[in-house]
């Protein structure tokens, strides 16, 4: 287990750096940018790991890859959150070819929202409100997401309101099911950390 | 006993207050949703479909019979207690005929061979099932 020690959370700027022949070109990566890009890499393992669930209903998905999400964003602000959760839906079409099909804008949407809605949900009191909160409410703008996309280009139907119930039901049970595990994850990663700092 | 006594300690600890606030307004959204989408509101119309044209409307106060024609021949929707049902049609698969009874507003029965549709709506139209 690799333990990053970037605590800075300023600018991961990608320059294009000078290259030594024509054909080769250097980024310069920061510590950020490979933090950020194991992550991903951790977040689109699950991705694929849940591809292999049979889903009872198409769309209803237990969304594996947001614990990672959750976790970064507690630990490395909303920033490092935003480009993990798009660049695991970018390369996770990507991975399954079906990147700018139907499937990746309902991926990208139901992203996009639920960042938006953890950009705020993150400013509520840590006192009272963890992980499960974030989950739980960012599940919920991830299925808003999706059927305000569903509705609009794929299914101008409003017969996809008969869904809604069985997906906000989903995203209730799954959003908390991420959470706990967030949760989890996080409390034991500190108590770790606490006796490792006490011994 | 064991068991259960551990996955309390694996659950609680990680909820606050506040989550369980969050999980208490969810679910009360679950319900709400549910209760406002899958109520569908009452019918007291129904709207007889052929060849795509409207064929006539009905109210659902008055128990009848009405015989549609269409191309493969004619299909005979019955009205009875505010339900309608089609309860013959010339259709091969009979899909529409074992839809069995409609009651809520924005329900559908389609004969898709014989062309022939009856769709029931409330006295407010919460959405166009057919065209949009």
């Amino acid at each position: 287990m690799t333990v990053s020690t970037t605590e800075n959370c300023g600018e991961g700027r990608r320059e294009k750096g000078e290259g030594q022949n024509p054909s080769s070109i250097f980024l310069d990566t920061t510590a950020e940018d490979h933090h950020i890009a194991r992550m991903a890499a951790v977040a689109l393992g699950l991705t694929i790991l849940e591809n292999a669930i049979p889903s009872p209903l198409p769309g209803v998905k237990p969304g594996l890859a947001n614990i990672v999400t959750l976790i970064v964003l507690a630990r490395y602000g909303w920033r490092a959150a935003a480009w993990v959760s798009l660049l695991r839906v970018v390369a996770g079409s990507l991975l399954f070819g079906s990147f700018l099909a139907p499937g990746f804008f309902l991926s990208l949407s139901g992203a996009v929202c639920s960042l938006l809605v953890l950009a705020f949900a993150q400013h509520l009191p840590s006192r009272w409100f963890g992980p499960v909160s974030h989950s739980i409410y960012a599940a919920f703008a991830h299925i808003a997401g999706q059927m305000l996309v569903v509705y609009l280009w794929l299914i101008p139907h409003a017969g996809i309101a008969y869904l809604i119930p069985i997906f906000a039901a989903a995203a209730l049970v799954f959003g908390t099911v991420n959470g706990l595990i967030a949760a989890r994850f996080m409390d034991n990663a500190e108590r770790d950390l606490a006796s490792e700092k006490s011994t | 006993m064991n068991s259960h006594e551990s996955i309390h300690a694996a659950i609680l600890p990680h909820l606050k207050s506040g989550d369980w606030l969050t999980l208490l307004l969810g679910g009360a959204s679950v319900v709400l949703l549910a209760l406002n989408l899958w109520s569908g509101g009452l019918a007291d119309k129904a709207i007889i479909r052929s060849g795509g044209k409207i064929f006539r409307e009905v109210p659902l106060s008055r128990d009848q019979q009405i015989e549609v024609p269409g191309p493969l021949g004619i299909s005979v929707i019955t009205i009875e207690k505010r339900k309608a049902r089609i309860t013959s049609d010339p259709s091969p698969r009979q899909y529409c005929v074992r839809q069995g009874w409609l009651q809520q507003a924005g329900e559908i029965a389609i004969c898709l061979p014989n062309q022939v549709s009856v769709e029931l709506t409330g006295s407010t139209k919460k959405y166009d099932s057919l065209n949009y």
